[in-house]
């Protein structure tokens, strides 16, 4: 939705997001047309898509096919963010990484509609969309993340990423920044400005550093690459990606911590930290991040206005009733905002929006996160951890988890078959 | 009062409390969820280094992911994961997966090898890895249309001695040379 869009919205429901939605079936923006698909039985909608939505979809289904899911995705196809470095670093196409919903479809019934959520009715248990809404008795949102925009002075939503790319949703933005990095003169410098944790995928911007450095290693070998830090030190793998950098890319990287930058200039193709003004040939803007703004519009984020509050055990809203949020979106304790924590997520909202629907107790959660990063096209790292509910809140089982010894390319092998895996799992 | 608390409510003695600090016991289903982020849904892999675990024996399942924990076998991530779950729940997790259908993937192999493979296996062992590794005794795992990249860093475990085997196993297994090894993978994967 575009900013003006919103304002619209906004101005329609009197400004107050999480107002219950019933008077916006008359907006010029939401059609009026009715309900896009009558619901006949028990109902799941979901939003979103990606690492957690399709998930929830296809494991509702497969507790109980006697409800029917709904799940609604803009695009027609989705771009793993997990493995899109790669891509930036070349070693994999953007293809590898790309899956469609059919055979959810065809494999388990999940009902997939290409529209682009406008709104929720909570109070009605509708979703809105541009083709009509959706009734719902419980509805799981998967949004993903939106940027704070508005934190970094002279960011412009649509100018700024063309030029300075944030590549932290992946497609279109991962593409501009890889052909960048194709363009840029050997002896160039690449800028990459990590934001305030939390944001998405801890230790992505350090692998994106490994990747850069991989592929000007061998195309452009006199290029550098600094890496301004918002927090303090690496956020994740600091002591594996530091050995990485020193083992394969010695002098070429350099870190920068408590470096935020508040300030962009994408005509200049300048960074601001408030300290220092910075130019790079290739920059990589990595906004601060909060919840999709569907989460924001259907009044699902909490006193901190960017992250989605949810019960530990069902990711059932604490603010909306029969609203379960999932995935980045969602403040899941001990669970990092990764694609396998959505895995995991989702399954487990799955099987208790299951349980709850059938008159049932919660079923007790157990998760799991495994994430690799990947220092050169095959030398990879990870974490990894089993979390439990404990007084109320997800973590960490004690004893169990934590960081690879060292660099492996066994891990590295074990990382291109989790891909395959995760992204199968997601598709069929 | 909904039936969702009134069942809660039953549950805690009339207390009605929130589903998360009841902490209720994760079932066998949610346990072996979270598995298939890595070995695919209800266990069935589609990625060539991680292993299908759904469909195969249950003592063999809880006696990888005993060896995990305890550190007996070799890893990199499944150490760190298995040393997450008490053996109740490893056991209730490996109950389920087995459960599960075999997926086998009959991958394509060299003919020779296979030939040689099948040979190796009839002779050292067909008598735990019954039906040419589609059936199992005991803890003795299902092989047939295993994932060819897994096999391999197996053979590579057991030779390097940094995979523990039964006596009995290692008798047989110390004798094949790492080309025999191969033959033997490739025999397995090629198997549907």
């Amino acid at each position: 939705m575009t900013d003006i869009k919103r304002r619209d919205f906004f101005k329609l429901m009197g400004g107050a997001a999480g107002l219950a939605l019933a008077g916006c079936s008359g907006a010029p923006m939401v059609s009026s047309s009715g309900e896009l698909m009558p619901k006949t039985g028990r109902r799941v909608v979901v939003i979103g898509g990606g690492y957690g939505g399709t998930i929830a979809a296809k494991y509702v289904r497969m507790s109980d096919p006697s409800i029917e899911v709904v799940l609604v995705e803009k695009s027609k196809q989705f771009v793993s963010c997990p493995f899109s470095n790669l891509v930036i670093g070349g070693s994999y196409q953007l293809g590898d990484i790309t899956i469609g919903y059919d055979k959810l479809a065809s494999n388990h019934g999940v009902k997939v509609v290409h529209q682009e959520v406008t709104g929720v009715d909570a109070g009605a248990k509708k979703v809105v969309t541009a083709g009509g809404t959706l009734s719902y008795d419980r509805l799981i949102v998967s949004p993903g993340i939106g940027f704070r925009f508005e934190e970094l002075e002279g960011y412009d939503a649509k100018a700024t990423p063309a030029a300075m790319p944030h590549a932290w949703k992946a497609g279109e933005q991962t593409m501009i920044l890889r052909k960048q990095l194709e363009a840029m003169k050997d002896g160039g410098t690449a800028i990459i400005a990590v934001p305030t944790t939390p944001y998405r995928c801890p230790p992505g911007p350090y692998e994106r550093a490994s990747q850069m450095a991989w592929y000007f290693k061998q195309a452009k070998p006199k290029s550098k690459i600094i890496i301004l830090d918002a927090n303090p030190d690496i956020t994740s793998k600091g002591g594996l990606f530091k050995k990485g950098w020193e083992k394969h890319y010695k002098g070429m990287i350099e870190f920068r911590g408590n470096n935020k930058v508040v300030k962009v200039d994408h005509k200049k193709m300048t960074v601001d930290t408030g300290v220092e003004e910075i130019k790079g040939d290739v920059v990589n803007v990595i906004p601060p991040q909060r919840a999709a703004d569907i989460a924001i519009k259907a009044g699902l984020v909490g006193e901190d206005k960017k992250w989605c509050p949810v019960d530990a055990t069902t990711f059932e809203s604490t603010i909306a009733k029969g609203i379960h949020v999932i995935g980045d979106a969602c403040i899941a304790g001990a669970m990092p905002k990764s694609g396998y924590s959505a895995n995991s997520e989702a399954k487990v909202c799955a099987l208790n929006v299951v349980a709850l629907m059938n008159g049932k107790a919660p079923i007790g959660l157990s998760g799991i996160n495994t994430c690799y990063s990947f220092l050169t096209d095959k030398e990879a790292v990870s974490v990894a951890a089993v979390y439990k509910v404990d007084g109320g809140k997800i973590v960490s089982v004690k004893g169990a988890g934590g960081v690879s010894p060292d660099l492996s390319t066994l891990e590295g092998q074990y990382a291109r078959s989790w891909i395959k895996n995760i992204l199968v799992e997601m598709s069929t | 009062m909904t039936r969702k608390w009134k069942h809660l409510a039953a549950l805690t003695g009339g207390l009605v409390l929130s589903a998360s600090v009841i902490a209720a016991e994760p079932s066998p289903a949610m346990l072996a969820n979270a598995c298939g982020g890595c070995h695919g849904t209800n266990g069935a892999s589609a990625g060539p280094s991680m292993p299908t675990i759904g469909g195969q024996s249950a003592i063999a399942i809880a006696e990888a992911m005993k060896g995990f924990k305890s550190g007996d076998r070799p890893a990199t991530v499944m150490g760190r994961i298995a040393k997450g779950y008490s053996d109740a729940e490893i056991d209730a997790m490996s109950k389920y997966l087995a459960t599960q259908k075999w997926v086998g993937v009959g991958q394509k192999a060299d003919a020779a090898a296979i030939a040689k493979g099948k040979d190796l296996h009839d002779k050292n062992c067909k008598r735990c890895h019954l039906e040419n590794g589609k059936e199992f005794d005991e803890n003795a795992t299902v092989l047939a249309g295993q994932w060819l990249e897994y096999l391999q860093i197996q053979m590579d475990d057991y030779a390097s001695g940094a995979r523990k085997m039964s006596e009995k196993k290692a008798e047989r297994m110390k004798k094949l040379s790492r080309q025999e090894l191969e033959a033997l993978a490739q025999f397995y994967a090629s198997q549907k």
